[in-house]
């Protein structure tokens, strides 16, 4: 287990680098003179060469990226041309929401679409498998943003459970502050829920039809035990990847959804960041979310080493 | 006692099982056996009451007194792997493989008996024991996939056995296993038999399994039991025309055709090895290659029929796969015809025209989108198109017994046998010298395996064909080849005529080979009772 | 075939957004470039069958001209998804354990580290936002997929014994991977090509939702849902009629895909034993 831990290791070290190279040649590279593009046409020569030593960009390809890298690794995220701050500071504040709203979206996605999988797979053909069926089939087809709207139309305007916006920070509580987020963690869970469920539906299904099911049978186990003791969990490690999958999609949704919500994430930083041509936040955040997805990937591998044994062994 | 009493079978209104009855003593083994499609396999799924939706099974099927048909569904779970045991015949994907054998065969006693924990685990190691798998050498912890099939196969009897049941039925357990691994899973049912006084139901294609194993033997046919009684009475009276077939097919030899003229060889193999780098273990350490073909020579002259036979492992699709010139050599060479062999695409259209293939496999040999006239085709992409390439086709196919119409048809119109014969079609096409047959026959049923092997026998008399015919299967190699190799890890241990190699073997591995492989004697002294021993 | 029903439900529906779609090339009821503050926020009438937005404009022609931009991008990337990533995935297979192999499974990792939204954030960043530039970003997450899914088919093909024939026959691999490899992976490419072309929809709103779509004056359903945000209390018609619209043809598109998948089947196939 541990030489495959390290040969994951390995591969996510790689994975980063290689990430890190693609993100530095498009925002450094490709659009020729950084400095110049971040202000534009019409600016004076000399500001633009201020604005060139200031980011550093004199050196070399390769010590730029070093430096760059170098930063990263210390903290130092650069600042931002636009706000004048540091960048790690105006991220930190913002990750604190966006990461949150995606783990939790992460965690109802998966706490409804398991059990919801599983019974359609048992009952299947029976009219709950089509409910079921259907229900998610509707629920791929919805567009997260705008069901958030909706739920906003519906639980905040109409019913006044929840606020329509906002987000009162953790310092105000966890309490309220879950509260903020439970209509975004919602309305980005439930589409993804719904992929999930049907994902599990036909791993199970499959895995019911395996070998290994019948033996089981033949050695007394009736269903409920044979899909407990053998079906649901060898079902569960291919989903496995689907759920890290789903986190790089819940991300990307979380920063979408946060426009609906008004919420001070990441979204509306990079945005701005897009508008005004800030390339040093844009680069920052970026490499962020790409590591959290890579990361998020090693640790779905190191999970389905550990629940495979054939993958421990091979090699 | 459990008997079973006109037992009939419906799935979705079709009939698969029709009046089967026959009974199950203690301490004795009943055959059960039949070719594909028999129903053999259902009736046991029907006594487990294991059957797919849509089923009704009427009759009655009684053990300790209780009908089995009429139990509900829990009252069966208490006696599957209680009362009754099964294994199947795929060890390879029986198990669940993310689960240690010790868990799974301490599961039987868990649920069964409510045991605890580490009492199971106890026990589960003297079950494993019993079945030849000792906690030394085969913890609780190991995974399926650290098992051999053979090795599998054991702990699957072990799940099947743990709580000494009345009855167990094997259905086909040795199918997928090699020759020397079959012997060994057999006489270990036989000793379980003798040992805990249990009835076994062997179900089986194999004649000659069965009569080595069996007390009484039923033969079934599309459903229902046309012959049974005790294994001699049967074998020795044979009434039923269908099991004469079955036993006339099962010990099928071709005539063979006259004996080559020409000496000069057609294929030569020189000191052939073939390494296969490993697989990286650690960043910098890389062990050293796996030698799977290991200094090999030998001829095939013209004319001539080679068996080449081994068990899994052995090298010999690797062989093979080195002579159609689809593997590269790290030593020695092979010579078709005076040519030297190359590996790749580099072998001259010339040479692959005179060497071609039959594969084992009836269902993947073939692409399922293209007719027949262009699967049997195919292989004029080497001697180029020729002008009457329709009548080339329909000649191939007139010669392995289809007509010229097929050629218009897809391949999923045909039965296992028939497209057998259309590949044998697709060999002649390129009229070559050599034909190699890879397990050709190995997955069809007796009597079709027996029309397969006439059809052989005469195209090599006709055409002049010479044969490299590789199998595990030593009756059927014994049926059709003049000379034959024996091959083991990587390298030839025996050679010579085949009959002289069958009658008097000399290397310890080809004798082991021959005891081990299950022998249906062409008499049957008439009126034997009873004493079902081995019989080579 | 299971469930036909749905399968021609999802047809219709399909057929019919294409339609509108290409009808709107050559006619919409009324000039969407056009604002009539005038006529802001109008109920539905003969005139206008869906009503007016905030800006006078007649909500079915925005409908019938945001369809076509969706469906353009999500065609195009689907079409750079497979134009690039089925090659790929078959050389792979080709030449399977190969460093070619190993390139394109690494390649297929890095792309995947990267989620549609951020490739087009990377690229909107440095040559601004655009329909063109939402093309790209979907159409290089597509690649991967379409890699990864050939490959897959491919090799589970490539292990059977008329592959080996072939070889025999003194088929080189690119012909055999044209021959008799891709001609059987076809219905699985197909059916994904169904699943990218809705994830293809859903991916372009939400990327013109946050204004990286095409722009201005170009209708898109995505950009009509962000202008409706604010005014949901007072005008939910306005968010609702869009969103129904992405519900709609994304839905149609599944059920064609599913039942297609049940068509193309080959385990479905009747086979004589």
């Amino acid at each position: 287990m541990l030489r495959y831990a390290a040969a994951r290791l390995v591969s996510l070290g790689l994975s980063l680098v290689a990430a890190s190279l693609v993100i530095f040649a498009v925002i450094e590279v490709i659009p020729g003179d950084p400095a110049a593009f971040m202000l534009g046409l019409n600016a004076e020569p000399d500001t633009v060469a201020a604005l060139r030593d200031e980011l550093g960009l004199n050196g070399s390809l390769p010590a730029r990226y070093l430096d760059w890298v170098g930063g990263m690794l210390r903290g130092d995220f650069g600042l931002s041309y636009t706000y004048r701050v540091p960048v790690a500071e105006l991220v930190a504040q913002r990750l604190w929401v966006s990461l949150p709203l995606a783990m939790l979206s992460l965690a109802l996605s998966t706490l409804i679409a398991i059990p919801v999988g599983v019974i359609a797979a048992a009952r299947r053909g029976q009219a709950a498998d089509y409910g079921i069926m259907g229900a998610t089939q509707l629920g791929i087809a919805v567009p997260n943003f705008w069901f958030a709207m909706l739920l906003v139309l519906v639980f905040a305007v109409k019913l006044r459970w929840f606020n329509a916006g906002g987000f009162p920070g953790w310092e105000a509580g966890v309490f309220s502050a879950l509260k903020a987020l439970t209509l975004p963690a919602v309305a980005l869970a439930l589409p993804q829920a719904a992929i999930l469920a049907r994902v599990m539906r036909s791993a199970l299904i499959e895995t019911l039809g395996q070998d290994y099911i019948r033996t089981a049978r033949a050695k007394g186990l009736n269903a409920r035990q044979t899909i407990r003791r053998h079906a649901l969990r060898n079902a569960l490690i291919p989903v496995l990847t689907i759920i890290g999958l789903q986190f790089s999609f819940l991300l990307a949704g979380a920063i979408i959804i946060e426009n609906v919500f008004y919420l001070p994430g990441l979204g509306r930083l990079i945005f701005q960041g897009i508008t005004q041509r800030d390339l040093v936040v844009v680069e920052s955040v970026v490499m962020l979310l790409v590591f959290a997805v890579i990361v998020v990937t090693f640790l779905v591998d190191i999970a389905y080493g550990a629940a495979d044994p054939r993958l421990r062994h091979r090699r | 006692m459990i008997e079973m009493q006109n037992l009939s079978l419906e799935i979705h209104g079709q009939p698969i099982l029709r009046d089967v009855s026959f009974d199950l003593r203690p301490g004795e083994v009943f055959g059960l056996v039949g070719e594909s499609g028999s129903g053999k396999s259902m009736t046991a799924l029907a006594l487990m009451r294991l059957l797919p939706h849509g089923s009704r099974l009427s009759g009655l099927a009684t053990i300790d007194g209780a009908d089995l048909t009429a139990l509900s569904e829990a009252e069966m779970c208490d006696l599957r792997g209680n009362r009754i045991g099964m294994i199947f015949q795929e060890p390879m994907t029986a198990l669940n493989p993310v689960q240690t054998i010790g868990a799974q065969v301490a599961e039987t006693l868990r649920i069964h008996c409510g045991t605890p924990r580490a009492e199971a685990r106890a026990r589960a190691v003297e079950v494993l024991a019993r079945v030849g798998l000792p906690e030394e050498r085969f913890g609780l912890d190991r995974y399926p996939h650290q098992l051999s099939g053979g090795q599998r196969q054991r702990v699957c009897i072990a799940m099947a056995i743990a709580l000494r049941p009345a009855l167990l039925i094997a259905d086909e357990p040795t199918t997928a296993l090699d020759v020397t691994t079959q012997a060994q899973i057999l006489d270990l049912l036989k000793r379980l038999v003798a040992e805990d006084g249990m009835a076994l139901m062997l179900i089986t294609h194999d004649l000659a399994v069965v009569a080595g194993m069996a007390d009484h033997l039923a033969v079934m046919q599309k459903g229902e039991i046309v012959e049974s009684g005790l294994t001699g009475a049967v074998l020795g009276e044979m009434r039923h025309p269908y099991t004469r077939a079955l036993f006339e097919a099962s010990g099928h030899r071709p005539d063979p055709p006259p004996a080559p003229q020409e000496k000069a060889p057609l294929l030569e193999l020189r000191q052939v090895t073939r390494d296969y780098p490993a697989a990286r273990r650690g960043l910098f350490r890389r062990p050293a290659p796996f030698r799977a073909v290991s200094d090999v020579s030998f001829t095939l002259r013209r004319g001539e029929s080679l068996g080449l036979v081994g068990e899994s492992g052995c090298g010999k699709s690797t062989l093979t796969r080195a002579i159609l010139g689809l593997e590269e050599l790290q030593g020695g060479e092979i010579r078709l015809d005076g040519e030297k062999v190359a590996a790749g695409q580099h072998m001259p259209a010339h040479m692959r025209r005179k060497m071609q293939v039959v594969f084992q496999d009836p269902y993947g040999s073939f692409n399922p989108r293209w007719r027949v006239g262009r699967l049997v085709a195919e292989p004029f992409h080497l001697t180029g198109w020729p002008e009457d390439t329709e009548g080339r086709v329909a000649e191939a196919l007139e010669a392995v017994g289809l007509q010229a119409r097929d050629a218009a048809k897809y391949i999923h119109e045909f039965s296992g046998g028939q497209r057998q014969r259309i590949a044998i079609a697709r060999a002649l096409i390129t009229r070559p010298e050599m034909i190699v047959l890879d397990e050709a026959v190995s997955a069809l049923d007796v009597r079709v395996r027996a029309q397969i092997l006439d059809l052989l026998a005469d195209l090599r008399a006709r055409f002049g064909l010479s044969y490299l015919f590789i199998s595990h299967d030593l009756s059927v190699v014994r049926a059709i080849t003049d000379r034959v190799l024996v091959m083991r890890a990587g390298r030839i241990v025996e050679r010579g005529g085949t009959e002289a190699v069958f009658a008097d073997p000399q290397h310890a591995y080809t004798r082991e080979l021959i005891a081990a492989a299950p022998v249906l004697p062409a008499h049957w002294p008439q009126g034997r009772t009873g004493d079902a021993g081995a019989l080579v | 075939m299971r469930w036909p029903a749905q399968m021609i439900l999802g047809a219709a529906l399909t057929a019919l957004f294409l339609a509108v779609a290409l009808v709107s090339l050559i006619w919409v009821p009324h000039d969407v470039a056009a604002l009539n503050i005038a006529a802001k926020l109008l109920p539905p009438s003969a005139a206008h069958p869906l009503g007016t937005d905030h800006f006078g404009r007649d909500m079915l022609s925005m409908l019938m001209v945001g369809a076509r931009s969706s469906i353009a991008v999500a065609l195009v990337a689907v079409g750079i998804g497979v134009a690039a990533g089925v090659p790929l995935g078959l050389l792979a297979a080709a030449r399977h354990g190969g460093w070619v192999d190993e390139l394109v499974m690494r390649g297929n990792d890095l792309i995947f580290a990267f989620p549609a939204l951020v490739i087009a954030i990377l690229i909107t960043a440095v040559f601004g936002p655009s329909a063109l530039n939402a093309i790209l970003a979907i159409g290089i997450f597509n690649i991967p997929v379409f890699a990864r899914v050939t490959r897959g088919g491919a090799l589970s093909l490539w292990r059977l014994d008329y592959i080996l024939a072939a070889r025999v026959a003194g088929k080189g691999a690119l012909r055999i991977s044209a021959e008799h490899i891709l001609p059987n992976i076809l219905n699985l490419l197909i059916v994904q090509g169904t699943i990218q072309f809705s994830l293809g929809i859903l991916a372009e709103a939400g990327l013109s939702y946050v204004g990286l779509g095409a722009q201005p004056p170009t209708p898109s359903w995505g950009r009509m849902l962000a202008e409706a945000q604010t005014m949901i209390y007072t005008a939910p018609r306005l968010a609702l009629l869009p969103g129904l619209a992405i519900v709609t043809m994304v839905l149609g598109l599944n059920l064609l895909g599913d039942g297609l998948r049940d068509l193309l089947d080959p385990r479905l196939r009747r086979r004589t034993a």
